[in-house]
């Protein structure tokens, strides 16, 4: 598998891409703090350009040479070491460069250095620089480690790695109330999605173990798409008929909800704004938040197993794309415009993910990713000038406009990606939108309404047209006009640091469209104007899944030429209306028409809707989050309280006060009072447990023989006095040895009789007496033949060895001692 | 009750050694006078002593007695070493009362 032969460090190239991001954090959090800010800086640099590096490296090296040879699907692979292995279950760290990753992998390298750099200047004056640049390359490295990554445990590393960075970098000036909650929001959002994406992860490995693979489940890229687990998605009923596949796709699509903000999850994201806007353009614009999008497309065989959970993700980023939209038009936070706008274009990912148009997901996704950190890091960079100026409300559009004078080059580049959001001719949003709309124009996917298509299209225009609206208002208040607050007018263009990030990031923004140009039939353009489609081609698929898993035809619908053309031209307009509209409102700045129209009569109450996010902040508070803090507040009142405060602390508190108020009594530190306690302990440790050995006796079988032993027991020892009564008789026997005395031997030893034996023992100092009596039976021997009793009650003693078997010998001398 | 009186056996010496050694205990705990808790001390050793000589003679075992005599032994040393003690205690505090040397307590 280990395709990847140049080693460094005992590691495949492959795992330092991810791996070199996070060696820099672990330099800069351990170390930050001691070093200067240019070493922090340069090392964060280093380790992400050295990425991007060998990212390019790779991926037109390698990875272009099987690309050429048609393995690009297969890509580059290696595994650094088996992570779990439980059971069947098996997870390696295992890292897959494909073309779909290759994409993510430069685009994540590059906006991410561009940012780094950005930052130096950005941060300069930060106290916490280090962990700043800590943070950002833990970022990198997990964003990385989530694209990389050859199988779905990897890909949640990373996905959780850059849901915690995120919430480090939202509450990165933590010392704000409101960023810190910013930063908890964030977190906690995120997380209702990740358990869904969680279930949805076991719910494949479930499937791939239960229902069409022998070697137990798995839940590897390869392994997950491969045609021997076709039939699990697809003929396995679930919720009700459904395919399996639509339940998985769903709750990993919930997952995406959460991670790329898409209705109803989408709430966290403008409170993330709270934090530095480098961030805000790396993390909140660029790439974390598309990482929903990329995992939807890497998984793009699931999704084509299921329309019904394609219809959900198409509509729900329809939905959200308006929505958000519609909510960016009456903000008045630079910022807060930029991460609705985000919102809305990740609507715009889905839309074209739910219709099987992965290509233009990904497109969108990567012309975004420039104009939107363009967009992002303008902002900054008019906040950081404004800011410089004293402003206290840096972001506030309302007091800005005329910057166009005062940032020259912020304007610029930022008048370039606003143009490109927008999608005009030839920018890069042009072709990538259009891409989107063209593609839902066309599908037509089995089980959906023939008309569906056709109301994405159009709620997409009308998304459209909303985008080009407000970016354009946002580009009007704050460039054009003439500057409407004291810092806006002596505002002064930032430093190079951050200006020539901006320059990079609208070049791209500019020219990337040309790889992804829509095709025409009969009409042969370049090759590298569908580079995009061609590069991933083998990394996503192109067919739906039928019955068994088997091909069941061609995704995506066929547009003739004229309908191309048509909707290009549409779109294009469409966005040229937007831009109109906000001149015909903004194009001045804040006029009076505007403020009177959203302040009285029916727009007004449109409009508040829009400056209100529409309630959905309020509607949460209601529904959720009150109702969970009087649940909170109950379980606090009841469980934390009273069980564990009152009855486990304080009680526990108050029997232990108790035991020492009695025990401080005797433990007075007087030992003769500690001396009374242990002769009274001993003492009654004698009595009580009576240890005293009781007198017994043992006896061992020899054929019909039993071999007595007398055990007078402790405290008697060897001076006891013994009596047996061997035959029965109640009374105590006489010894045949000594006439007239009575038998007082230890041992002794009975021959064929099995009935009740008794022993006395007298104690020789308190001269009492102990009765036992044992009966033991001899079950194998012939009794008629054994039977005896010594000594013959009437008979008198016989003389030891006279003739006679058993009866004569019922003692044995020499047992005796 | 006569037989009590003139049949002297080992119970007689075990009960003896038993009064002996409770007496030494009750010195030990509750007398105050370090004199007087040493002498208990003896008291409990001599009872031991006893016990071993009757139960020496129950067996018919004289090893018992060079135990008897160790602890003779011991027991004279640890009177010496133990008067020295309380002596040297008396000449500094004029008082050898155990529950006033708290001094290491502390």
């Amino acid at each position: 598998m280990d395709q990847s032969t140049v080693q460094f460090l005992g590691l495949p190239l492959l795992a330092w891409i991810p791996l070199l991001p996070l060696v820099g954090a672990l330099f800069n959090l351990v170390l930050g703090r001691r070093v200067s800010k240019q070493t922090v800086h340069t090392v964060a640099i280093a380790a992400v350009a050295g990425s991007f590096g060998l990212a390019m490296f790779l991926v037109f090296g390698d990875l272009l040479s099987e690309f050429r040879a048609g393995r690009g699907g297969a890509g580059l692979s290696t595994v650094v070491y088996t992570w779990i292995e439980a059971g069947s279950f098996k997870a390696q760290l295992a890292f897959r460069l494909d073309t779909l990753s290759a994409v993510m992998v430069l685009i994540v390298t590059f906006v991410g250095m561009l940012i780094h750099i950005y930052s130096t200047g950005y941060m300069a004056h930060d106290p916490r620089y280090s962990a700043f640049f800590g943070y950002l390359n833990l970022f990198t490295g997990s964003m990385l480690i989530l694209v990389l990554a050859a199988n779905m445990p990897v890909m949640f590393i990373g996905w959780e790695g850059v849901g915690l960075c995120s919430f480090l970098l939202i509450g990165f000036w933590y010392e704000n109330e409101a960023f810190a909650s910013a930063g908890r929001k964030a977190f906690v959002v995120n997380r209702i999605g990740d358990f869904a994406f969680l279930l949805g992860m076991f719910l494949l490995f479930w499937a791939t173990k239960n229902n069409s693979l022998d070697n137990g489940g798995s839940l590897d890229f390869a392994v997950l798409k491969s045609a021997a687990v076709g039939p699990a998605y697809v003929d396995v009923p679930f919720w009700g008929g459904e395919r399996l596949a639509a339940a998985a796709a769903i709750l990993l699509f919930i997952g995406a909800c959460g991670k790329s903000a898409q209705l109803p999850l989408f709430v966290w994201l403008p409170d993330a704004m709270a934090g530095p806007t480098p961030v805000s353009a790396l993390i909140h614009a660029a790439t974390m938040v598309t990482a929903g999008v990329y995992m939807v497309c890497r998984l793009s065989f699931l999704y084509a197993a299921s329309t019904t959970a394609l219809i959900v993700v198409a509509t729900v980023g329809l939905l959200t794309a308006l929505a958000a939209a519609f909510m960016a038009f009456a903000q008045t936070d630079m910022k807060k415009v930029l991460a609705y706008s985000t919102v809305s274009q990740l609507g715009f990912m889905f839309v074209a993910a739910g219709t099987g148009n992965w290509t233009a997901a990904i497109f969108h996704l990567g012309t975004h990713a420039f104009f939107k950190a363009c967009l992002f890091l303008g902002a900054g960079s008019v906040m950081h000038a404004l800011e410089h100026e004293g402003s206290a409300t840096p972001g506030d559009i309302m007091t800005m406009g005329g910057l166009r004078r005062r940032l020259p080059i912020t304007h610029i580049t930022f008048l370039i990606s606003c143009l490109a959001i927008a999608g005009i001719f030839p920018l890069s949003g042009f072709f990538s939108k259009d891409e989107i709309l063209g593609g839902a124009f066309a599908v037509h996917p089995e089980g959906w309404p023939v008309w569906y298509g056709k109301v994405l299209w159009a709620g997409l225009l009308i998304g459209a047209l909303g985008t080009a609206f407000y970016m354009w208002r946002l580009y009007f208040l704050v460039f054009a006009s003439e500057g409407r607050s004291e810092p806006a007018k002596q505002a002064h263009e930032s430093p190079p640091s951050m200006t020539v990030p901006l320059i990079v990031l609208a070049v791209f923004a500019t020219v990337i469209g040309w790889i992804g140009v829509p095709h025409f039939e009969h009409f042969e353009l370049p090759g590298f104007m569908h580079a995009l489609a061609h590069w991933l081609e083998p990394s996503v698929t192109h067919q739906w899944v039928g019955e068994h898993g088997l091909p069941g035809g061609p995704i995506s619908g066929e547009l003739s030429n004229g309908t191309t053309v048509v909707l290009l031209v549409v779109a294009f307009l469409v966005a040229c209306a937007g831009i109109a509209g906000a001149w015909l409102f903004y194009g001045r700045g804040p006029s009076r028409t505007v403020d009177g129209w959203t302040q009285h009569g029916w727009f007004a109450s449109v409009y508040r809707a829009s400056k209100a996010k529409l309630w959905v902040d309020e509607a949460y508070d209601v529904a959720i989050v009150r109702p969970f803090k009087v649940v909170a507040r109950g379980l606090f009142e009841i469980v934390d309280r009273f069980v564990v405060d009152t009855v486990a602390v304080n009680g526990s508190a108050f029997v232990i006060g108790i035991f020492g108020r009695v025990s401080r009594w005797f433990q007075n530190g007087n030992v003769q009072r500690y001396l009374v306690g242990v002769v009274i302990g001993g003492a009654l440790v004698f009595v009580i447990t009576d240890c005293r050995k009781k007198p017994t006796f043992d006896y061992t079988i020899v054929g019909n023989q039993i071999q007595l032993h007398a055990d007078p027991g402790s405290g008697m020892a060897g001076a006891a006095r013994i009596r047996w009564d061997l035959d029965g008789d109640g009374k105590q026997d006489k010894d045949p040895a000594r006439p007239g005395e009575l038998l007082d031997k230890r041992d002794v030893t009975v021959t064929g009789y099995d009935g009740p034996i008794t022993m006395w023992v007298e104690d020789p100092v308190t001269r009492r007496e102990v009765k036992v009596t044992r009966t033991i039976s001899l079950n194998n021997v012939k009794l008629n033949e054994a039977k005896t009793w010594w000594p013959p009650p009437s008979a008198p003693a016989p003389s030891a060895g006279s003739a006679g078997g058993p009866a004569e010998r019922p003692l044995d001398p020499e047992g005796a001692k | 009750m006569s037989d009590l009186v003139w049949n002297i056996g080992y119970g007689h010496f075990l009960v003896l050694a038993a009064v002996l050694f409770l007496i030494g205990v009750g010195g030990v705990l509750f007398r105050r006078n370090a004199l007087i808790i040493l002498m208990s001390v003896e008291l409990m050793l001599n009872a031991a002593n006893v016990t071993l000589l009757a139960f020496s003679r129950m067996w018919g075992d004289l090893s018992a007695h060079t135990f008897a005599l160790i602890v003779i032994a011991v027991a004279a040393a640890e009177a010496s070493v133990g008067l020295a003690i309380v002596v040297a205690v008396f000449r500094g505090r004029r008082n050898v009362e155990v529950d006033r040397l708290t001094t290491l307590r502390h």
